[in-house]
């Protein structure tokens, strides 16, 4: 079921092929909508609100936790590429964890398996450009699944032809920041797919996983936020306001809480 | 074949802000009337539960509550001569989807422009002579004036709960306000925000610099206040997660705090969510509309007949909803004839990042309206003689959040990642701010939306086709403000700055503006614009078009506020129209 309630990047496995919304299915939302407020005018199947906000007890939205452990899309092997790539993208250092250690693998594996990672909910019909402007942003017809696949294989093709037969993980720190170095400026040339694509996906989903929520599976302790000292949903700063130019003292909060939180 | 409904007295295309005004004032006449919307119900409790609103990836980076482009989007290119290609991900500017509309997720900046922006051609002309105007320009007035529109203007800051400090009641002027704001009434119905260490030093380095520093009038209100129509809203918390947001606090005016509550208790109002309009339906005329037709959540074709047809959708829509209907003339830019699309337009944005040796400005306690602005260089404020641009901008010194993945600024030259990237963001993260310019956009013979050759929607219609660049005159004027907010943030004391200038074609990546013109624009002569003074269709008389593709061309301000006004102005008009049907200006 596609709907426009689907949620980004969660645990769950993939839905099939994206529908028109006009796809005959009800949603969730259209349930709880219809216990009370569906109406049917001379036959109409349109939702009608009319007299009353239509509000149902404890309705809401969440998104699925994110359950750490195991991969749903990487292979093993791409697993340990990423980690690898997003460990040298944000390092564990004296500044605390970074993006391999503090979740951003297991964030990028479960955004993949969701409708982020077949671009479900942006315009994919044709034609695609082969020579786009380049103010005229995204253009190419392969989604975040695809570019993955494609390019982490291409990148391990590249450096096993490169590096006497040696994968990425294999490579010391200054090869691989090196090689990374190239792919961000497009002077890497790997075998039928764009080395700066896929450098151009993981940074981008690397930042996420490190700074978003941590129910997504990254941000583990919230160490992003800890970096920078954000403090998450905390939702209420009139306390800040009233005192300008203060360092803030709280730890971070996130949707869930914090792990203190569940202490005696 | 599409099936026929029940007659309504008035059918309302899109259920945002002013689809939701004319609706309420609307059914309390008595009228039968029903909102088409396209997108699903949103309410607070629901939808911006406090348990799920504060999530940046889910709102702000995949951005869940903005129409989804395979739904709707446009295709785009910078001018006639390229080929246009689809907007697959938005970027550049995000447009809403659902009951609230762009009300949802906006910042709440609740300005007025200024008189002179009303008359903005003539003005500059009679100031500076034809000269100063810039080459392939399409500058109008608007048809109407501040005077006519002040009363609207209160009406809607009254109803939204706006905090604020005036800068002139009746034409006394008053100190802490906007000395170049036209007379109001009467002053803001709420006091402004709470202002942040960053505005303290903004106000205090502007007032040194003897310009007119004030308080950016807020729809993220200060207090508790109970609008005109009975609908409480609760004091702001700052809590940083406004625009791409809708707000868990009733703190941020939306249709949803301020004018649906009421508006479902009138017996006589119906909305249908997740039905798409495709069409509004001609008489054999071609001057009548007959209603609209749309689709149903399964597909299905309706025909609603009307009196009275109001295209409330957002700005863009609503001219591609009349170009899809045959309504007005489609503008030709070879030939400068026809009317719709004609004169789209869009903002500038330039400015100074200001780098700070130390403080703790504590970026994410913030609100989409919090800031401290001022005006000496917007409109016709300051003399433009010696630069030789038309336009202005508002600068402000402000953060609408701190919000990490898409806000850790780095000092221009940090590597993009890695152990020094890492020890840049940590650095920086509190000691950084802005003094941004908000600039202008005037209207061009090249600048339109027509429909694309080749692109289609899920239903198999084209897609409506942005032409747009920045000209020499708004990057020069825009060049010019960046230099001016570089001397406003030296002045706070920064260490060092960085100037963000606009000197590359538009692009559709970067998030700009959701500030889009034009299109359907309002004026006196039918042969330049698509609405006469009323917002009424000029073609098709019992066809009001609401929202800023009314805006001739575009203002340094954001534009919600001139946007209520303009309903609450046409409303009075359409209350006469319903007495006396027919076109309200004589051609």
């Amino acid at each position: 079921m596609r709907t426009d309630r689907d949620l980004p990047g969660t645990g769950r496995i993939p839905p099939p092929p994206a529908k028109s919304r006009h796809s005959g299915h009800l949603t969730r939302r259209s349930l709880l909508a219809s216990a009370a407020l569906l109406i049917m005018t001379s036959g109409v199947s349109a939702r009608v609100v009319t007299k009353v906000l239509p509000w149902q007890p404890n309705e809401a939205y969440p998104v699925p936790p994110v359950i750490p452990g195991g991969y749903l899309f990487f292979t093993p092997a791409e697993a340990a590429t990423v980690d690898a790539i997003v460990d040298r993208l944000i390092p564990t250092d004296e500044l605390g964890p970074g993006a391999k250690d503090s979740g951003v693998t297991t964030f990028i594996d479960r955004q993949l398996t969701g409708p982020f990672g077949g671009h479900d909910w942006l315009y994919m019909q044709g034609p695609f450009s082969s020579t786009p402007l380049p103010t005229q942003g995204l253009q190419s017809p392969l989604v975040p699944r695809q570019q993955y696949r494609l390019g982490l294989a291409a990148l391990e093709a590249y450096c096993k032809a490169t590096f006497s037969g040696k994968s990425f993980v294999q490579l010391n720190g200054d090869e691989q920041d090196k090689l990374l170095g190239g792919m961000e400026k497009g002077d890497i040339k790997f075998e039928n797919f764009s080395s700066r694509m896929l450098f151009g996906a993981v940074y981008a989903n690397t930042m996420e996983g490190f700074f978003a929520d941590p129910i997504y599976g990254g941000n583990r302790d919230m160490a992003g936020w800890k970096l920078i000292g954000f403090p998450g949903v905390r939702y209420d700063f009139r306390d800040v306001m009233a005192k300008p130019n203060q360092a803030y003292t709280l730890p971070p909060v996130g949707m869930q809480g914090r792990p203190a939180w569940g202490e005696n | 074949m599409a099936r026929r409904l029940p007659h309504k007295d008035v059918v309302i295309v899109g259920l945002g802000w002013t689809g939701s005004i004319m609706a309420l004032e609307l059914a309390r006449t008595g009228l039968e009337v029903v909102a088409i919307e396209r997108g699903p119900w949103r309410d607070t409790a629901s939808d911006f539960n406090i348990g799920t609103a504060p999530d940046e990836l889910r709102y702000a980076v995949r951005h869940d509550v903005f129409l989804r482009p395979k739904q709707e989007t446009l295709t785009m290119r910078n001018n006639p001569s390229q080929t246009a290609l689809p907007i697959r991900k938005w970027g550049s500017f995000l447009p809403g989807n659902g009951v609230g509309g762009a009300g949802v997720h906006w910042n709440g900046q609740t300005w007025r422009f200024l008189p002179d922006d009303f008359r903005i051609r003539t003005h500059m002309i009679e100031r500076y002579g034809e000269g100063i105007m810039p080459e392939g320009h399409q500058i109008q007035d608007w048809g109407i004036s501040y005077e006519e529109l002040e009363p609207y203007y209160d009406k809607f800051e009254y109803v939204a709960g706006i905090s604020g400090k005036a800068g002139n009641i009746k034409g006394a002027k008053q100190a802490g306000g906007n000395p170049f704001e036209g007379a109001r009434e009467r002053e803001y119905p709420t006091p402004p925000m709470t202002q942040g260490y960053a505005q303290e030093l903004f106000t205090k380095a502007a007032g040194g610099l003897g310009l007119h520093p004030f308080p950016r009038p807020s729809a993220n209100i200060s207090i508790a206040y109970t609008n005109p129509y009975g609908c409480s809203m609760a004091p702001c918390t700052y809590c940083g997660f406004c625009e791409r947001f809708g707000c868990s606090n009733y703190s941020k005016a939306s249709p949803q705090t301020c004018v649906l509550p009421a508006l479902v208790r009138e017996p006589t109002f119906e909305a249908r969510t997740e039905c798409e309009v495709t069409k509004i339906n001609l008489a054999k005329d071609g001057k009548t509309a007959t209603g609209v037709t749309y689709v149903d959540l399964n597909g299905e074709e309706w025909e609603q007949p009307a009196d009275v047809v109001l295209v409330c959708a957002y700005a863009l829509f609503n001219v591609r909803l009349l170009l899809l209907s045959g309504i007005g003339k489609p503008y030709d830019p070879a030939t400068g004839e026809g009317t719709v699309g004609r004169n789209y337009a869009y903002q500038t944005g330039s400015g100074s990042t200001a780098y700070f040796e130390d403080a703790k400005f504590n970026p994410f306690a913030a609100a989409g309206s919090l800031g401290a602005a001022l005006d000496d260089y917007n409109s016709d404020n300051f003399d433009h003689g010696p630069h030789g641009f038309v336009g202005g901008a508002s600068i402000t010194c402000a953060y609408t959040n701190g919000r990490p993945i898409q806000y850790h600024p780095v000092p221009r030259g940090t590597p993009t990642w890695g152990s020094q990237w890492k020890k840049a963001v940590k650095e920086t993260y509190q000691r950084v701010t802005n003094v941004g310019a908000q600039g202008s956009v005037m209207s061009y013979r090249n600048n339109y939306l027509d429909l694309d050759p080749t692109y289609k929607d899920p239903l198999g219609r084209p897609l409506m086709r942005m032409t747009f660049d920045f000209q020499d005159n708004e990057k020069k004027m825009a060049n010019w403000m960046a230099d001016r907010c570089d001397e406003i943030a030296k002045s706070m004391g920064a260490k060092t700055t960085q100037v963000n200038r606009l000197n590359t074609p538009w692009n559709v990546v970067p998030y700009q503006s959701t500030h889009n013109t034009g299109g359907a624009i309002m004026g006196a002569d039918p042969r330049t614009s698509v609405l006469n003074r009323y917002l009424q269709s000029w073609d098709v008389s019992n066809v009001f078009v609401m929202g800023a593709s009314a805006f001739p061309q575009n203002a340094g301000y954001n534009p919600t506020g001139t946007v209520g006004a303009l309903t609450y102005w046409s409303l009075d008009a359409i209350k006469k129209y319903l007495k006396s049907p027919g076109p309200l200006v004589q051609t």
